[in-house]
């Protein structure tokens, strides 16, 4: 059988790449390593990185939520650390019972403490959006990896903000913990009649098993003709070579249809941005506009008739 | 249809498994092949089943129509056309299908001078499919544990499923699944973006370059995979979460009775008991 590319066999080492020179800009934090395992898989090179402010902030924000989590787990079992891994998965930090309404006024242990770990959660989060701007921006790039984690945004604010304020109650919201937010699911699903006849989570499902289908495509496409220079694509973007052409031609002749090696990406960022997008919508809707997603689904004819 | 540009001089003889030069030609866009024509009878079969199956039903609501798998009585017996043996039928037609499907594209890959991720890739999709309707079935001793064909019914069917288990979402091989799945979909979108960001970088502006990529993933999270390595990541989430997945299926049943259950281990383990 032919050479299959699989895993890089021979790794080079030079000198650390310092990344290309941004005028205006604080300085990166120059640590540099070199990891044999990541260099198999991919680039061995771990580090540069860019603080700045939106990063250093976001971080700030983003430990004070975990620390607040975590705190909250372990005075949950006493703060003994045997009982804190025993029940690790159980262990949940709630949001306050529907008598405090959507008041951001609420007693610490009876769910303050949720509210304000959302708040710094929701504040490192959109820090990092400012990130990913204005990093892309200094560097003269587009801002597509800023608007499609924006995409992820709305979905964790509608979960977390946006729907229990439409409903009035922050016990709407889901709650931190791992057991706990999954019970949260699955009896989000049962309250509502059924989430699977939620045209919007229908969407989200089908995007996302599109992105893992985009992906397998994508990534063994590339893969299959890497040994033809396949990997460079922004070059092969402006220019087609031959690794451009066979990918191209393979779908062609397997489905009778082809993208290009830029409209790939669009197929990729779009498949991947609509789901969070459509799943969003779909939790909004659900107990705000739509009760019962069997009965909805029922009287438009995509559920028997009652 | 018209051929592209550049496509005349790819279109060369050879490269086939089976069957020589005989299906070693193309109709319009499409590559045929011995497995082309496999494909094409296994469809058209399978397809005009699924049509004749529905047309048993009482319904033509393209949400609604539902064809079952045979009663759980009939074991892994063959069952009449109208009580499932349709639905054997599909299942066979559709695995034959899915089959020709990546064997074909074995055939383009050798055409083409590619390696054969692809294929390999589509296997585990295969297998998927297989798992649910044809392992899990063989395990548990009857036709009638697969799930329908039919859109809301399918639905339903994995409804069922979960709640037969009492919470799917405590089985810890659907939580990896899942995870690699949502990986799966947050890589996609960056690197999707990472392309369009470099290559369209805003009206009047020069196209960036590869180090401009790595350069914004270091700044960004002091990593960058590289544009070769982000093709092994997305296939390996992508490949992962269909495997965890078949393999979240194929334990419920067989080995594991409900998933809420399951997690008694962990509270007993000799460490904190």
């Amino acid at each position: 059988m032919a050479y299959q590319n699989i895993f890089t066999q021979v790794q080079l080492r030079g000198p650390a790449e310092e990344g290309v020179h941004v005028a205006d800009s604080e300085p990166r934090y120059k640590y540099y390593t070199f990891n044999y395992w990541a260099g198999i898989l991919g680039n061995a090179q771990i580090g540069p990185v860019y603080l700045g402010l939106s990063g250093l902030l976001s971080l700030v924000f983003g430990g004070l939520a975990i620390t607040i989590i975590g705190l909250n787990f372990a005075a949950s079992v006493d703060w003994n650390p045997l009982a804190f891994m025993r029940e690790f998965f159980w262990l949940t930090l709630d949001p306050p019972g529907p008598e405090y309404g959507f008041s951001p006024f609420v007693p610490l242990a009876e769910g303050g403490w949720y509210i304000m770990t959302g708040f710094f959660l929701t504040a490192s989060v959109l820090l990092w959006f400012v990130r990913s701007y204005r990093r892309a921006r200094e560097l003269g790039m587009g801002t597509h990896v800023a608007w499609a984690f924006a995409s992820a945004i709305w979905l964790f604010l509608v979960l977390g903000f946006i729907r229990p304020l439409l409903m009035g109650s922050w016990a709407e919201a889901v709650p931190y913990g791992i057991f706990s937010h999954l019970e949260w699911t699955n009896n989000f699903s049962l309250i509502y009649g059924n989430l699977f006849y939620n045209p919007f989570h229908m969407w989200s499902i089908f995007f996302l098993y599109g992105s893992a289908l985009l992906f397998a495509m994508h990534g063994a496409t590339i893969l299959a003709v890497g040994r033809l220079g396949g990997d460079r694509e922004i070059e092969q973007i402006i220019d087609r070579g031959t690794a451009s052409e066979r990918a191209g031609l393979f779908w062609r002749w397997t489905m009778g249809f082809n993208a290009t090696m830029e409209s790939i990406h669009r197929w990729a960022w779009w498949f991947a941005v609509l789901t969070t997008l459509t799943g969003g919508i779909g939790i909004l809707l659900t107990g705000t506009v739509v009760n019962n997603w069997f009965l909805w689904a029922s009287e438009n004819g995509i559920a028997p008739p009652l | 249809m018209a051929l592209l540009s550049f496509e005349r001089k790819y279109r060369v003889r050879g490269g086939t498994l089976i069957g020589g030069d005989l299906f070693d030609f193309w109709v319009g866009p499409f590559y045929v092949g011995f497995f082309g024509v496999t494909t094409l009878f296994f469809t058209a079969l399978g397809t005009g089943l699924i049509f004749f199956a529905a047309s048993l039903g009482d319904t033509w609501n393209f949400w609604l129509i539902d064809i079952q798998p045979p009663d759980l009585s009939y074991g892994l017996a063959l069952a009449p056309m109208r009580e499932g043996g349709l639905w054997q039928i599909i299942t066979i037609c559709a695995t034959g299908a899915f089959v020709s499907w990546a064997l074909r594209e074995v055939e383009i890959c050798r055409k083409l001078g590619m390696g054969y991720h692809v294929p390999i890739a589509f296997s585990f999709a295969i297998l998927a499919f297989a798992t649910l309707n044809i392992f899990r079935p063989l395990l548990l001793g009857a036709w009638g544990e697969g799930f329908p064909y039919g859109i809301m019914s399918h639905l339903d069917w994995v409804s069922n499923l979960g709640y037969s288990f009492v919470n799917w979402h405590y089985n810890p091989v659907h939580m990896i699944a899942v995870t690699f799945f949502f990986t799966n979909c947050l890589a996609l979108g960056l690197h999707g973006a990472l392309v369009l960001s470099a290559t369209n970088p805003g009206r009047g502006q020069e196209v960036k370059t590869p180090d401009h990529e790595d350069t914004f993933f270091r700044d960004f999270i002091s990593y960058s995979i590289g544009p070769l390595g982000i093709h092994r990541l997305g296939l390996f989430l992508a490949i992962s979460a269909a495997f965890f997945s078949a393999v979240s299926v194929i334990i419920a049943g067989p080995w594991i009775q409900s998933w809420v259950a399951w997690w008694d281990w962990w509270r007993v383990l000799p460490i904190w008991s």
